[in-house]
């Protein structure tokens, strides 16, 4: 799963950095509400079953305890 | 504001202690083309930048390069972390221990201090995102240089991915500024 975000997050970032200087193309504008579809179920999925992803309340908390600093960072994995 | 997600961008994946590597690849956590230059770099033009696209572009390619930090540093941490003293002594990095142990600290690969003075804003954004330009084109030079040094393929492979967004970002700012250009041709400024 962190394998299909990094790639999905790769695609987002590129469209991004080419609608900034492509404010007016249709395809690729398409192409980013598609993944961006992708990554927030993505995301939800992998929050549920490997704790969040995402800090400052952008990440729902599952269990008794605060599972954001259990989690290893991504230096230690 | 900006949220952290916890994951790198590229996945960082070392064969084995390698300290001498580290040693070198450190300049791009905080040599003069490294990404926290490049980084503040961007973030810092954002404020003078004259239009949508430039200003969104700065925001962007300023936060991705963020990202390009934590894997730089991530692959520095993963090569040096079980180093022993006598390894990082016999590697060149006894004065590294000696001031910072196994920390990481922005440094080029010959260990000088980053500094501000490496990075530049003009308020002119004509003159700006040309320096950034420049500055894409020494940063895919450098991991240029690092992949010829480099003896671990694993490594080399993230060096490859983050010359290619080098090349990207390059591109990107070439835009920006021919259309900036086409604006000042067609603009009165004073
Ligand atoms: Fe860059």
């Amino acid at each position: 799963m962190l394998k299909r975000m990094q790639e999905l997050g790769f695609v987002a970032v590129e469209l991004n950095l080419y609608l900034d200087t492509h404010p007016n193309d249709a395809k690729a504008l398409e192409q980013y509400n598609l993944i961006h579809h992708e990554i927030r179920q993505l995301q939800m999925k992998m929050d549920e079953q490997c704790g969040p992803s995402k800090g400052f309340g952008h990440s729902m908390n599952v269990g008794n305890t605060w599972q954001w600093a259990e989690q290893p960072w991504p230096w230690e994995m | 504001m900006w949220i952290y997600e916890k994951r790198l961008e590229y996945p960082v994946c070392v064969t084995g202690k390698n300290i001498r590597l580290a040693k070198w690849v450190i300049t791009q956590y905080g040599g003069p083309d490294g990404e926290l230059a490049a980084s503040l770099r961007y973030l810092n033009q954002r404020y003078s930048m004259p239009t949508e696209e430039t200003r969104a572009l700065l925001n962007d390619i300023g936060t991705e390069e963020l990202a390009h930090l934590e894997i730089v540093g991530t692959i520095v941490h993963k090569l040096t972390k079980d180093a022993s003293v006598e390894e990082l002594k016999a590697a060149g990095l006894g004065g590294h221990y000696a001031d910072h142990d196994r920390a990481l600290f922005y440094t080029d690969a010959t260990g000088n201090p980053w500094t501000a003075a490496y990075i530049q804003a003009k308020g002119d954004p004509i003159a700006d995102l040309t320096e950034d330009m420049a500055a894409e084109q020494k940063a895919r030079a450098t991991y240029n240089w690092l992949i010829n040094l480099s003896d671990d393929p694993l490594v080399t492979d993230v060096l490859r991915f983050l010359r290619e967004r080098e090349i990207v970002h390059f591109q990107r700012f070439g835009e920006a500024l021919n259309h900036v250009q086409e604006l000042f041709a067609t603009k009165k400024f004073y």
